[in-house]
């Protein structure tokens, strides 16, 4: 376990559900803030990101309903298709969760590499939804959001993890 | 890590099932919207549920705004009233003028028993956000239908047609910008009088009038304000502004790029127009000829 593209497995303590509802509201409610312009695409989508975090972390914890419940939201917030990011969260959720122990093996790149191909996969659905719907390809800008979240997954996972270490060092 | 024994046998379906289960119900739900309109009472009950978040997430920019507003100079605050009074006393006489103009019409229209003119009534809105949606253009603002506001209802600003309320929701609705791709406006050019419809290309900053002849007289500069021969748009509305006209003898129609008049690109206030549009029933031919299909809004 020397080699550096593994992850340390650290113990941690159990999680709460509320910390989970608490993160997937706060990722909701920065989806809803009022982007604009440029923002629009480098934004990354914060509910897929927080999402596709616990069905790798906690994969029986959080899973399709949670997913595709908030996948609803979004449709409602956007006002797009009513379905549409329930359909792609449904299936980010089945990726993380088929995908969690694998991807907990790595640490740091190769990890980000894992997760932003799941989220490019995920706007692939929702474009390819709208290209079927009769919408027209907005431009290559559009997955520009995915690759932010990949770099924000680490700072992500030292963040949600933050309340669930130990206090003190249970070796003092 | 994990600190129960992990449910050997009782995990429920597999993720594949779920997934099937999920991805189907979704597909029924896509299906019911686009093709039924079905679901319209469930995308409210998650409109409502949603409400407090959204309002939660606007608030943040109106403090922003309203501790840039505590920091306003002296100096820029008597430009600004100085300005506002110039303007309003210029306003003020163009207003007496649109009064008698407005007597004179009624009077006029009174002598020919013609239709007076639809009264209408403006409720001020603000733009809480533009949609994340990169396949359309909408904006939500904060009135619903708890403030009277209705689907098809035009949405205007200071300076010109800003889009039209096509989803409503208690205290929210959403406006389907101009330059939507699915957002049609009949126009008339105000030089000469021709009326055609406007419609969005899905970008911002360009509308395009569709099906126009080659030989139709429009040049760069024309204004073109709302005809009002739909029964949603009142008329005389400024819509957008001819940028460039091309014409090919190959094609059969001109290519007329316009630039959208009202402010569709900033997202603080708009009026949303409620006109009692009780248009009379279409007139029935006197042969009782077969109705034919409609003529579409282009005069």
């Amino acid at each position: 376990m020397a080699d550096a593209r593994f992850a340390p497995q650290e113990i941690l303590l159990p999680v709460k559900a509320a910390h989970i509802a608490l993160s997937l509201a706060v990722a909701l409610m920065l989806n809803l803030l009022p982007w604009s312009g440029a923002w629009l695409w480098i934004k990354p989508d914060f509910v897929a990101l927080v999402v596709l975090y616990w069905c790798i972390e906690q994969p029986r914890k959080v899973g399709f309903v949670s997913a595709w419940v908030l996948g609803l939201f979004m449709d409602v917030a956007d006002g797009s298709l009513f379905g549409q990011h329930a359909l792609a969260y449904s299936i980010l959720a089945y990726a993380g969760i088929v995908l969690h122990r694998r991807v907990r093996m790595f640490s740091g790149t190769p990890q980000v590499l894992h997760v932003v191909v799941l989220l490019l996969m995920n706007d692939l659905i929702v474009l390819a939804i709208r290209l079927a719907a009769g919408a027209e390809f907005p431009g290559l800008q559009y997955f520009i959001g995915s690759f932010t979240a990949g770099a924000l997954w680490l700072p992500l996972g030292v963040l949600l993890k933050l309340p669930q270490r130990p206090r003190t060092d249970p070796d003092l | 890590m994990e600190h129960s024994p992990p449910p050997f046998f009782k995990t429920g379906p597999t993720p594949l099932a779920r997934l099937l289960i999920f991805s189907t119900l979704s597909l029924a739900f896509l299906v019911a919207d686009v093709r039924f309109n079905y679901l319209a009472s469930l995308r409210q009950v998650a409109a409502v549920i949603l409400y407090p978040l959204q309002r939660i997430a606007a608030a943040p920019a109106g403090i922003v705004q309203r501790i840039g507003d505590f920091f306003v100079t002296h100096s820029s605050l008597r430009a600004d009233n100085e300005r506002l009074a110039r303007e309003n006393f210029e306003n003020g006489a163009l207003l007496q003028r649109l009064k008698a103009l407005e007597a004179e019409n009624t009077q006029l229209r009174n002598l020919l028993a013609a239709r007076d003119r639809l009264p209408v009534k403006l409720h001020v809105a603000e733009v809480l956000y533009a949609a994340r949606d990169p396949f359309t253009r909408k904006i939500i603002i904060d009135r619903g239908s708890q403030n009277d506001v209705q689907a098809g209802q035009p949405v205007v600003d200071n300076r010109g047609v800003v889009g039209q309320v096509t989803r409503v929701y208690p205290w929210l609705s959403e406006v389907t910008l101009v330059t939507d791709k699915s957002q049609f406006v009949p126009v008339q050019n105000v030089r000469n009088g021709l009326r055609a419809v406007v419609g969005g290309t899905g970008s911002d900053g360009t509308l395009e009038l569709r099906f126009v002849p080659v030989q139709a007289d429009y040049q760069n500069g024309d204004e073109l304000v709302t005809s009002g021969i739909d029964g949603v748009y009142p008329a005389g509305l400024p819509v957008a502004q001819v940028t460039q006209v091309e014409r090919s003898a190959t094609q059969i129609f001109a290519r007329i790029t316009c630039t959208p008049l009202g402010g569709v690109a900033n997202y603080n206030q708009v009026l949303v127009v409620a006109s009692d549009s009780t248009f009379p029933p279409r007139p029935v031919d006197a042969k009782k000829a077969p109705p034919r299909a409609k003529k579409g809004k282009a005069g």
